[in-house]
């Protein structure tokens, strides 16, 4: 089935980004394009094959628990859009 | 002579013999800026501090806006990032800074390295200096035009699906994405992270290697980096191919590549062979979905990585009107509708749909096991193939805006790269000719084993030790 309007939608409210009604038709024109491309992967038997999330093999990553420097709260701050008593500060979240 | 149209290793040896100092060919570079740049566009920012003058290395440089340099702007070319002064240094700028590489600036890219034309930006498109009315490639297209006006005597990108080779392709110069792993992506502001390479942008093979050396190795604070050893990457520059194996992909030379830039990969393909290399038909039969297994895999991740960019810490923040129990999220989202360009909520938008309920088996773990499949394919021709050889891009650079309408035409382009991305290999980009209908650089791709950077650097060197194609340059006086 064919990405709807509607679907577009849903999925921006998912990811939240607003997709403007002037641009909503465009939007699902060019995803449901892309789409139907990507389609053409059902095509192919992938029923025995195992998925590749890294191409290079690694396992758990382990390091020494070592306290080292880092950046200071004041560093980390300083590029805060607004910051209060040391701690990055955003709009009202609960009354 | 022009010390901002030489080579790092030209320069290197006039540092050497006193003939000229790092500060004048420093001078010389920034000049050139001065002179070129107003046409071609390259750089979003000149350095905010002058170089020190200390260390082995000391080349002028010009650096992705996706690379954390301390202190400066960097952007993603994006607007939601503007105003972000890095608190930090990626793993490879303390490389570059501690072998005594001399920051000239920060340079153009695709907004957050999605495209192929560096259309996408938010400081607006960086011009081809071969021709100022065709795309210098992307998403480094920045790096790669401004080492092809010598604008820079080399460059750094990142590559996720081409976006190394492709721009070095389009620009006439060297491109090589490492294997997944060998350079660290700590600060690297990430787009997809099983796929996101730092490469090299250079004038020849020679500083490619050089270049390669500086960057590469382990750093414990990239769970992906591999702790291999790092050999010197200069040994490999062997005038020698004989005996060496070539693998021709069928599916490489099929319709849709540009017959201009078919001659000139075959013209390349004879020479190797009159040189002594055995050239051997090979066949990559799931290539041909590269493209779409790429676009699951790279949309899902970035759709994941791109959530920090929220207003909450650091770059734009849209204040909502409302102050009502949502403003939170009505944050969220007016910064975000605000801050990413039409080609970021696209690509933004078709990850969240691939990983979203009801539809993961069927895009985001399907284009997994196509991905296997890909690699699966190329493992095998290694088995008895030193390098794969293609183009690097099907056609020759295209004219601003003729793309940036059809995002799927834009995907495309990457069809030749995408490969090496899901399979984690190597893989550099040559110059092999310039198109007689439009005067514009064609490239070469080699694709090499995992860890096996040498080979594709010994079969590129070999090659243009034995043609001139990366002595052209575009006239831009």
């Amino acid at each position: 089935m064919p990405i709807s309007k509607e679907d577009v939608k849903y999925i921006a409210a998912l990811a939240r980004i607003d997709v403007p009604e002037d641009k909503l038709e465009g939007m699902t024109k060019s995803l449901r394009c892309i789409v139907q491309y990507v389609e053409q992967l059902q095509k192919l038997d992938v029923d025995n094959v195992k998925p590749t999330s890294h191409a290079v093999p690694v396992g758990n990553v382990l390091r020494p628990d070592v306290v080292k420097p880092s950046l200071t709260n004041q560093e980390a701050l300083a590029i805060a859009v607004e910051a209060k008593d040391g701690c990055f500060k955003v709009p009202l979240v609960i009354e | 002579m022009n010390l901002h149209s030489l080579t790092a290793h030209a320069l290197l040896d006039l540092f050497k013999s006193g003939k000229a100092s790092a500060k004048e060919a420093y001078k010389a570079v920034v000049g050139r800026i001065k002179a070129v740049d107003p046409k071609v566009k390259a750089y979003v920012h000149m350095a905010s501090h002058q170089p020190d003058y200390r260390g082995e290395f000391q080349i002028p440089i010009g650096i992705k806006d996706n690379l954390c340099t301390k202190g400066e702007e960097i952007t993603c070319a994006s607007r939601i990032l503007k105003g972000f002064r890095s608190p930090y240094d990626a793993g490879v700028m303390e490389k570059i800074k501690k072998s005594g590489g001399a920051i000239l600036g920060i340079v153009n890219m695709d907004e957050f390295a999605f495209g192929s034309s560096c259309e996408t930006s938010c400081y607006g498109p960086t011009f081809n200096p071969w021709n100022l009315e065709c795309v210098p490639g992307g998403s480094s297209g920045g790096s790669a035009a401004s080492v092809a006006a010598d604008e820079a005597v080399w460059a750094l990108g990142s590559d996720t699906g081409g976006s190394i080779r492709q721009p070095a392709s389009f620009c006439g110069i060297v491109g090589l994405k490492p294997t997944y792993g060998r350079v660290s992506r700590y600060g690297l502001i990430a787009f997809a992270s099983s796929l996101d390479q730092i490469g090299p942008l250079t004038k020849d093979v020679r500083d490619c290697a050089l270049l390669m050396n500086i960057i590469s190795g382990y750093d414990e604070r990239d769970s992906t980096s591999v702790n291999e050893p790092v050999p010197d990457y200069t040994k490999a520059l062997v005038n020698d191919v004989r005996g060496l194996k070539i693998g021709i992909p069928q599916e490489a030379f099929a319709e849709g590549l540009d017959p201009e830039v078919r001659r000139s990969v075959e013209d390349a393909l004879n020479l190797l062979k009159k040189l002594g290399a055995v050239i051997k038909e090979v066949s990559l039969p799931h290539t041909p979905y590269a493209v779409a297994a790429y676009y699951i895999v790279a949309t899902a991740e970035a759709s994941s990585n791109l959530a920090r960019f929220d207003g909450v810490r650091y770059g734009l923040r849209v204040q909502p009107a409302s102050v009502r129990k949502t403003a939170l999220t009505d944050m969220y989202e007016e910064t975000r509708s605000l801050g990413f360009g039409d080609e970021v909520k696209r690509r933004i938008m078709l990850g969240t749909y691939a990983l979203s309920s009801g539809y993961y088996d069927a895009y985001y773990l399907r284009g997994q096991k196509v991905r296997t499949l890909i690699k699966n394919d190329l493992d095998e021709v290694f088995k008895d193939c030193d390098v794969i050889m293609t183009p690097t891009s099907p056609t020759v650079a295209f004219k601003v805006g003729e793309k940036i309408s059809d995002p799927l035409s834009m995907y495309l382009s990457d069809i030749y790269t995408i490969p090496a991305n899901l399979a984690g290999i190597p893989a550099i980009s040559v110059p092999c000719g310039l198109s007689k209908s439009s005067c514009l650089p064609i490239g070469l791709q080699l694709m090499g084993k995992a860890f096996d950077e040498e080979m594709l650097l010994r079969v590129s060197y070999t090659y243009e030790q034995n043609t001139q194609w990366h002595l052209k340059k575009p006239k831009l006086d």
